[in-house]
């Protein structure tokens, strides 16, 4: 118990005293040393952990000991409980005070119907549901505590240079950095609670702070811009947490009782998991016409819903968009450790109870894999069209997300080892590339594409990090390409056709808008000055963790794989009677990391050098000599521009927005159409008083 | 030796028009036709440069083109072969005394072969290269004792450097870019090769 | 004589999947510049010319070689140095027999190489042919992973050396994914209408686009890198075709001849055309053909099983 209590409340405390340290150097040496521990502690948990089964440290069987002190499991996790309810409902008043404010009603409507639903729900019936474990680890949780631990802390320490230099730039009103430190680490500290909660209440207030701190970090700036899409994501995640709010009830409400003994309601998401995987054996060894147990299919949409609009799926995506106004560690924060993959944490979680065997099998499976997939092709066909590199990121990371979403819908073992794997490498190199643009941006002045070119004159070493993120993230033999390897098997063998067909088009998408960014980069461009020493010390150490991170985890994943990925997917699918747990072969992936290494070294061996003779570069004979122009009329020095393809009058980000978003709008549709039919099915069956 | 036997066997062209009146370029173009098909000799008309070992020029110099014929001349990796075609191209031929008119290609850079002929014929054009051939092979052989061509000045505005990794111009002292385009000396250069000046005063009489 | 070598995490090296790698390696360049040879022939009599030698491509790469060393700048031969090893490693994984899929990834990643060779130089040229080749990367490759996915429905595995030894025709359930993967395969081959990124006939558009700023050496290794591509690249439609037994073997190689014969006419009958036809043709045709063939076969599998 300790450790696990430690790693949320140590973020928590130090988010507090960064509160009031108004000094550099005492918050420097503050986030420094939390960073550190919490990293430490992070791995330290998992590692230990690694070779055990579920762990459930805070359970009313067992209670709790804490610093050699016994806790009674009941009464304390009363007391968290009510605790966690008078924050809610505080939380709401906040927002809606904002919402007067900044007269937005939706949030304030939102707000308004989820928080007094809850607190009824929690006095009545919540009230009386015993829950079990409150707290439960599986690996896929410590995978989730090592991503956010490490990733997160090292997004802390490198914003302490970051936000320097940001105050700098925006110099006008009062230095907020307290608040923005505040803000990052209540963050993580929400990001792990979330992650270990088996109690769905307990779960769903870590969720709404992630979504408030969100809110107000996008919202840091201030400016009308930043105001109005920080209320944009607000809202958008409300309405995922109203949906959540929903599946708390109904899970709640429902009288359990098709396999065995009776259970009146119950808020625990290991119950739920287990309730519906024990159907679905059922179904399939019996042969039933639907998969997924009715009630447990609703309670699965409604969260996957709340998963979906937090990871930013079309049409939800433009929160996530819109958080680029942010500075960029907020960014960074995100899209890599935090929120986002606690979109797609509840929803991979939920993966043993969707799943969709065939075409036929409409279950929720079906349109959480639609939308992932849809997601995922017009995303990144949407990426083309960016020239700003924040953009280009923020699609990217919803497209790699719906190919985690669609991973997740399909359900089989195969499809959610790859799942993981993306969530891993998503995690790991998108920080890296976030905080990359964020120095570049701080140090040439623009986050534009086009304006990156040479960058390997100006800022070398940065660039070489850049080239190692973006190759990471789309070219063989790096991580994020095994793990779209991997879906794709995956899909291939769960027999998911028209996902083939949205990842092959996605992929080509892919290629394309990274290539010519990493074309931009790798161009030698003459006369480029070398101005890397302005970034801050702390960020070097940070951006060439994450780079040697980048590549250990793709070197090291085969083993990572064995020992951690496939024992949960055992203990998740094991039941499900899966055989198959890795999609791609061992041998597969010692290939690929022998060719990571290969290009490490042929890079370190051959790259710059050269004994040719340099001659100056072909510019149909009227070439100044400088490489940097050419002779035009009137014997006039004109400079070349040399400009990237952008594609926009094929692919237009709006129409790829608004086809993405239509189509996965009347997925939505479909599916609350049929989520009523099933309200009035429940309604019917809580009236005859459970089936 | 096989090396020196390959690049008779595989003679990549260049075709730059000076001030041609296209006569010549009709002539050089129909080499590639179905009827004299020059690719028989393994040779592609490729425009570029850094892929050619012929270098074949049509028409006379003229003061825009001076640094143009340079560029393309010095652009070519060695071994290489120039071959001017047609009397344009070898003398100035009737556009001599025009106003602009520099004279013939050997004005500017060293010519390995001259195929007059108004306009050339193109069994001319092929023999000369033909021709041009055995002098690759030479400088083929002269290249494997480290005796190449010399680059010619007065190429770029930016000149009399290096170039470093980057591509970046190193200028050999300070201030010694010059600006050559600009400006056409009328003294003889470093290679021996004669720049006209500009305008003459004889050719404002004659005007 | 197939006996397995060792194994390796599930694979297994036959004798033939070590002999076919290193036949590879060492007689592909020659297997692909006599293709070249034969090619630049063929195009000649087409246009009722005599055309050059045979062997003239292996005259070209000699001469690049004895050409002299120069170069613009100190970061380009590292490209393309990557680009022949890549392309190499590829047409090893296919000829060992190893995973499609793999084969294919490396591919593209040997293609990106190439990619960034062009934009490394920082010249107009190059960078026009770099962007346009990536054009074309984006255009096949939906193509070229639908047909592995597609050898898997039919012969239940992406590894090559199961693929031939399958007791599954390929061709019968994949026709939709042949005809795909021919029009695709004009644009790997660098053939009209598809030639947008370094053709020789574009000198006037783009010089030689991508290889603008090659010479000597580098461009004789990256001639060469194209040998040992289109060589698997002429290996991938046997595929189509390979049964493990002789006569569909002799099949499957007739199809080849005949295939290279139909891009070569599709070459010389083509001008090339804008890169918005590339682009959109290529998805059209993988759309509809591929796509259509993997839902037919998806949903006659169910059936062909029975």
């Amino acid at each position: 118990m300790g450790v696990i209590t430690l790693l949320i409340l140590i973020p928590l405390i130090v988010s507090l005293v960064l509160l009031g340290v108004k000094s550099d150097k005492a918050r420097g040496s503050i986030v420094i040393a939390a960073g550190i521990a919490i990293a430490a502690l992070s791995v330290y948990f998992a590692v230990s952990n690694f070779g055990g089964s579920v762990l459930k440290p805070f359970s009313s069987v067992d209670g709790v000991e804490f610093f050699g002190k016994y806790f009674e499991a009941g009464p304390l996790a009363e007391v968290i409980g009510n605790a966690m309810l008078g924050i809610e409902v505080a939380l709401a008043i906040l927002i809606i005070g904002l919402g007067i404010k900044y007269k937005k009603i939706l949030a304030i409507l939102l707000s308004l119907i989820s928080t007094p639903l809850l607190v009824w729900f929690e006095l009545t019936k919540g009230h009386e549901i015993a829950v079990g474990d409150y707290i439960s680890v599986d690996k896929f949780s410590l995978i989730m505590v090592l991503i956010i631990g490490v990733i997160g802390s090292a997004i802390c320490v490198f914003s302490l240079g970051y936000m320097k230099d940001f105050s700098h730039h925006h110099s006008e009103g009062k230095d907020r950095r307290p608040f923005f430190f505040f803000m990052m680490f209540l963050f993580l500290a929400a990001m792990i609670g979330l992650v270990i909660s088996n109690n769905m209440v307990w779960m769903f207030f870590f969720w709404e702070i992630t979504t408030l701190c969100s809110f107000f970090l996008i919202g840091y700036t201030k400016t009308p811009e930043a105001v109005n899409n920080s209320f944009r994501a607000l809202i958008i995640n409300l309405l995922g947490g109203l949906a959540f709010v929903f599946a708390i009830v109904v899970a709640g409400s429902y009288t359990y009782g098709a396999f065995g003994g009776t259970t009146n309601g119950s808020l625990e998401l290991s119950f739920l998991l287990d309730y519906g995987s024990q159907y679905k054996l059922a179904a399939t060894t019996q042969g039933y016409a639907q998969t997924t147990e009715p009630i447990v299919g609703l309670i699965a949409v409604l969260l996957a819903f709340a998963g979906i609009t937090k990871a930013a799926q079309m049409p939800f995506n433009s929160w996530l968009l819109g958080a680029m106004v942010a500075p960029t560690p907020t960014s960074a924060l995100l899209h890599s450790s935090t929120m986002v993959k606690a979109g797609v944490f509840l929803i991979v979680k939920l993966a043993p109870v969707l799943g969709v065997s065939n075409l036929f099998d409409i279950g929720p499976g079906f349109f959480v894999t639609i939308i992932g997939g849809v997601t995922f092709v017009f995303s990144s066909i949407a990426a083309i069209s960016q020239s700003n590199a924040k953009r280009v990121l923020a699609y990217s990371t919803v497209a790699n997300l719906g190919l985690i979403v669609a991973c997740a819908g399909i359900g089989t073992a195969e499809a959610v080892w790859a799942a993981i794997m993306l969530i891993i490498f998503h995690a790991v190199t998108k920080s890296l590339l976030f905080l990359c643009v964020g120095t570049v941006e701080h140090n040439i002045g623009s986050r534009d594409i086009e304006d990156m070119d040479g960058l390997f004159g100006r800022m070398p070493k940065l660039a070489v990090f850049l080239i190692i993120g973006i190759a990471a993230m789309f070219l063989a033999p790096f991580g994020m390409l095994i793990s779209k390897w991997a879906a794709l098997q995956s899909f291939v063998d769960s027999g998911n056709v028209w996902v083939i067909l949205a990842l092959v088009f996605g992929s080509a998408a892919t290629l394309f808008y990274w290539t010519k960014w990493l074309g931009k980069m790798t161009a030698v461009v003459p006369d480029r000055i070398n101005i890397e020493d302005k970034v801050h010390k702390t960020e070097w150490g940070i951006l060439g963790g994450l780079s040697a991170l980048t590549l250990g985890v793709t070197i090291t994943f085969p083993f990572f794989s064995k020992s951690v990925v496939v024992p949960y997917l055992t203990d998740a699918f094991g039941a499900l009677g899966e055989t198959t747990y890795e999609a791609l072969r061992m041998d597969n992936l010692i290939i690929m990391m022998i060719m990571v290494v290969l290009i490490i070294v042929l890079a370190l061996l051959f790259y710059g050098r050269t004994e040719k003779r340099i001659v100056p570069i072909y510019m149909a004979g009227t070439a100044a000599g400088d490489n940097l122009t050419y002779v035009g009329s009137m014997q006039k020095d004109v400079p070349i521009q040399l400009r990237n393809w952008y594609l926009g009058d094929m692919f237009p980000e709006r129409l790829m927005n608004r086809i993405g978003g239509v189509v996965n709008g009347t997925v939505f549709a479909i599916v609350f159409g049929y989520m009523l039919y099933w309200s009035v099915l429940l309604y019917q069956l809580l009236r005859g008083g459970g089936a | 030796m096989k090396t020196m036997a390959s690049i008779t066997k595989s003679p990549w062209i260049i075709h730059y028009d000076g001030s041609s009146c296209n006569g010549c370029d009709i002539e050089v173009l129909a080499c590639l036709t179905p009827m004299y098909d020059v690719e028989r000799f393994g040779i592609i008309n490729t425009g570029n440069p850094k892929h050619a070992d012929i270098f074949l020029v049509t028409g006379s110099v003229n003061e825009q083109n001076i640094p143009v014929v340079k560029q393309i001349y010095n652009q070519m990796p060695n071994p290489k072969v120039v071959v001017a075609i047609g009397i344009c191209a070898t003398s100035g031929g009737i556009f001599r005394d025009c106003y602009n008119i520099i004279g013939g290609i050997d004005k500017v850079i060293p010519v390995d072969v001259y195929v007059p002929g108004c306009a050339a014929r193109p069994e001319a054009i092929i023999d000369g290269v033909v021709k041009g051939l055995g002098v690759l092979a030479e400088k083929q052989a002269a290249l494997a004792k480290g005796i190449a061509d010399p680059t010619v000045s007065g190429a770029y505005r930016y000149e009399n450097g290096t170039y470093d990794g980057d591509g970046t111009f190193l200028p050999e002292e300070e201030g010694d870019t010059v600006i050559a385009a600009a400006e056409p000396q009328s003294t003889d250069d470093e290679n021996g090769l004669r720049v006209k000046p500009a305008m003459t005063e004889e050719q404002e009489v004659d005007d | 004589m197939d006996t397995v070598l060792f194994t390796f995490y599930g694979y297994e090296l036959h004798v033939s999947y070590l002999v076919g790698a290193v036949l590879y390696v060492v007689l592909a360049p020659f297997a692909g510049g006599l293709i070249a040879g034969i090619d630049r022939k063929v195009t000649a009599r087409m246009q009722g010319r005599v055309g050059p030698p045979i062997l003239q491509p292996f005259y070209d790469v000699a001469k690049l070689f004895g050409k002299e060393k120069i170069t613009v700048n100190n970061a380009q031969d590292f490209y393309v140095m990557c680009t022949l090893i890549f392309m190499v490693i590829s047409g090893v994984f296919f000829f060992s027999g190893s995973n499609l899929l793999m084969m294919i990834f490396t591919l593209t990643a040997a293609s990106i190489f190439l990619v960034l060779a062009g934009y490394s130089s920082n010249s107009p040229y190059a960078q026009i042919g770099a962007e346009r080749e990536l054009l074309q990367m984006m255009a096949y490759e939906p193509m070229v992973l639908l047909s592995a996915v597609g050898f898997y429905m039919a012969c239940g595995s992406f590894n090559v050396g199961d693929i031939v030894m399958s007791d599954a025709f390929s061709f019968k359930y994949l026709i939709g994914m042949f005809i795909g993967y021919l029009f695709i395969i004009t644009i790997k081959l660098r053939k009209s209408p598809f030639d947008l990124s370094m053709s020789h006939h574009a000198h006037q558009e783009l010089v030689k686009g991508l290889t603008t700023e090659f010479s000597g050496r580098t461009l004789g290794i990256l001639e060469i890198s194209h040998w040992y591509e289109n060589v698997f690249l002429l290996g991938f439609i046997f595929l189509f075709f390979a049964r493990g037994s002789l006569p569909y073997t002799i099949l499957g190689v007739a199809v080849v001849i005949v295939c290279y014969f139909v891009e070569i006419l599709i070459d010389n009958g083509y001008a090339r055309m804008k890169w918005q036809f590339t682009i959109k043709s290529a998805w059209i045709v993988t759309l509809i053909f591929g796509g259509g063939n993997l839902f037919v076969l998806y949903y006659l599998q169910p059936i062909l099983a029975r």
